[in-house]
């Protein structure tokens, strides 16, 4: 669209994706961006992909059985997820959204802790300290401030290049499409580049915002936005975990190396709800899911490993035995889950507690002591 | 001892606390080289370096979001709101983030911070810098609110909220700035932060205010005195927690007690002091807790904030009123 006066608006025409393998599992070599892969982490992202996958549908199905309240699916979209966790360091540091199971599995979290918040025994079952992982956010795009404060603190702690792997340290900021109409995401661009702060801004597009398809939230590809705000942008094939990694990976590496801020669009689809309380029949437009089943992140890295010959029937069984089992324990552990006890959460206020939060500890204590007595 | 403005003290205590500890941080809008609109930071940033002292980008939510991160990275960021007014952008990250992360992570993780707000009318200015948010954030479980209303509170109290553990809201009265001065000794151990303290003994009436309010109240009490009333004034200085054991004791000593605050009267912290104190002196008290506050509108056009704001003769009238019962 060209004004008379103002010329021509931002272009909406389909950007070119950043891909090294097509959805026919064929290995494709961009000018940017090509990496040379081992058979070993070639493997190791199918075996991540499958897990996660399997860890997903296993919630899925623990909340249709009563044993979680909700549970926000991330079908579809395990490549964005292991490509981008599988590029950081042990030393980097990612602030998720709800949906980062993906994320949270390469950063070493048991499945099982990432129940706890859907079945209602915690708020957040792992140490952000122990796996680098912060907690899930719920509101949507307040972590990203959080990615480029914890940034600034790395910039200050002297660990931006300095030139050594082991040390130097980037931060990852994990949201969604909807999230990028956020005040606090925008303004987490303006501090990141205002400050050159060492954080990636990693974008799951998935196209949906619960129900609303991505135009709602913009006019022009989202990766563009990084250029007004003064750092690069770039949009990468999602359910590519080999384009994605590499992107992510490039990204970080920029960031670890004292040139800033970067911002990956992963271009994906949500295959299943939002969350178990959803109903995408709603809203979903024909045909859309059948397309992007055909781009379908395990089959296309599947079908790439068997033409190289680097997996046979027998190492897919064992990968599936493995999926089962740890189904089965995810089952079995989220059954185990602690149940939390009221009287923990007076302590939980504060650093210090005060005599006022004493008290009402005191108070529930001898409120619940009573029943006992009747009983 | 050392005569200064509670402005020169907030700026001595955050020196100190700055030289005190590597990880404390000062940022907000205009902090750096300006020294903040009212000088609060003045010289900070030459003698501690633009790494900690830090001019943000305008935008409220932003800066206490960052600071959440830096927190979460170990610093202990001081955060300047540049007046009551514009901390509202800023809210979700305060009553979300910053005040739930202890909670939501089973006490895991703490977010040391300090979030330092001017509030208060009184100054003749347009919308927007006239407001006392106080009872919002006491509202807010997980965070600790104080304020001060002389140097010597100016200067220790800030120190203590930035050494503690848990996110503290600093309310500074900043009609109090420049016009109040008072003795600090820098040298002395800082008197405990969690406590509210008389400031002037009586025997009649117990009177209870905070931060910009505490000169009134001490003019009633000097006032009344000719008039024959012994008054007992008492400084909460701590809003959350309330520390209230000195208002009880001293109410059930007068059986009269009248709260003063510049915020709005309805909700206010004179409904839950009311509210507790009538609990526990409900045998003592010769009449009913009486609150001077703001009125239920929002802050007005400055010529007429006199009008609007507590004074001598408002809250002396609630006194008068107090033996009416």
């Amino acid at each position: 669209m060209t004004d008379a006066v103002f010329g021509p608006a931002p272009g909406a025409d389909e950007p070119e994706l950043v891909q090294l393998l097509t959805p026919e599992g064929e290995r494709v070599h961009p000018a940017a961006f090509d990496t040379d892969f081992t058979a070993d982490q070639l493997r190791g992202f199918h075996r991540d992909m499958v897990l996660v996958r399997r860890v997903d549908n296993e919630a899925t199905a623990l909340q249709r059985h009563g044993e979680l309240g909700l549970w926000p699916q991330l079908l579809g979209q395990e490549a964005a997820q292991i490509g981008a966790g599988r590029a950081m360091r042990p030393q980097d540091f990612a602030f998720p959204t709800y949906r980062e199971h993906g994320v949270a599995w390469t950063r070493g979290i048991d499945p099982v802790r990432l129940l706890g918040l859907f079945r209602g025994t915690d708020q957040g079952g792992w140490d952000p300290q122990d796996h680098n992982f912060g907690l899930y956010s719920i509101v949507v795009g307040a972590h990203s401030l959080h990615a480029t404060g914890y940034a600034m603190g790395v910039q200050r702690d002297g660990l931006v290049g300095t030139g050594d792997p082991e040390r130097d340290t980037a931060v990852v900021a994990c949201f969604g499409d909807g999230a990028t109409s956020q005040g606090d995401v925008n303004e987490s661009f303006v501090f990141a580049a205002s400050y050159n702060a060492p954080v990636v801004f990693f974008c799951q597009n998935n196209q949906w915002a619960i129900s609303e398809p991505l135009e709602r939230q913009t006019r022009i590809p989202l990766y563009r936005r990084a250029q007004g705000f003064g750092f690069p942008g770039v949009r990468v094939d999602g359910n590519d975990v080999l384009a994605t990694y590499a992107v992510v990976q490039a990204a970080l590496q920029r960031a670890r190396d004292g040139q800033g801020p970067t911002f990956v669009e992963a271009y994906t689809y949500r295959m299943g709800a939002h969350t178990t309380t959803d109903d995408p029949t709603r809203y979903r437009r024909g045909g859309d899911v059948e397309a992007w089943k055909a781009k379908d992140p395990i089959a296309r890295l599947e079908t790439h490993l068997r033409n190289e010959g680097l997996v046979d029937d027998a190492y897919l069984a064992a990968i599936a035995a493995e999926a089962d089992a740890l189904g089965e324990r995810m089952r079995r552990e989220c059954k185990e889950l602690p149940e939390p006890v009221a009287h923990d959460i007076f302590d939980l206020v504060h650093v210090e507690q005060t005599p006022e939060l004493a008290a009402q500890q005191a108070a529930y204590d001898a409120h619940a002591a009573s029943f006992e007595e009747v009983l | 001892m050392v005569t200064m403005t509670v402005a020169k003290a907030l700026n001595a205590g955050l020196r100190k606390a700055l030289e005190d500890d590597e990880k404390v941080l000062v940022m907000g809008e205009d902090v750096g080289t300006l020294g903040g609109v009212f000088r609060i930071t003045d010289g900070l940033q030459k003698d501690f370096g633009d790494d900690r002292i830090i001019d943000t980008p305008l935008a409220e939510s932003g800066i206490v979001g960052t600071a959440v991160g830096l927190a979460l990275r170990g610093y202990r960021p001081v955060v300047e709101i540049q007046f009551d007014g514009f901390v509202y952008p800023a809210y979700d990250q305060i009553v979300c983030q910053v005040a739930r992360f202890h909670f939501r992570s089973q006490g895991r993780v703490k977010v040391p911070m300090v979030i330092r707000i001017p509030y208060g009318g009184g100054i003749g200015a347009v919308e927007h810098h006239s407001e006392s948010p106080e009872a919002q954030f006491v509202h807010t479980p997980g965070l600790k609110v104080v304020t001060c209303s002389n140097p010597a509170d100016a200067y220790g109290m800030l120190q203590q909220a930035i050494a503690a553990d848990d996110p503290v809201i600093f309310l500074e009265p900043k009609r109090l700035y420049h016009s109040t001065k008072g003795e600090v000794d820098e040298s002395a151990p800082l008197p405990p932060l969690w406590h509210s303290r008389v400031v002037r003994p009586g025997s009649d009436v117990t009177l209870v205010g905070y931060g910009p309010t505490m000169s009134t109240c001490l003019d009633v009490a000097a006032v009344a005195e000719e008039e024959g009333r012994s008054i007992e004034v008492i400084d909460l200085r701590t809003l959350s927690p309330l520390d209230l054991a000195p208002v009880i004791e001293s109410v059930r000593r007068t059986g009269r007690l009248v709260v003063v605050h510049e915020a709005h009267q309805t909700l206010g912290l004179g409904a839950e002091v009311a509210a507790r104190v009538t609990e526990e002196c409900f045998h003592s008290l010769e009449a009913p807790v009486l609150r001077v506050g703001g009125y239920d509108t929002p802050y007005p056009a400055a010529r007429i904030e006199e009008a609007w704001l507590p004074d001598l003769d408002r809250v002396l009238d609630a006194v008068d009123r107090t033996f009416g019962y």
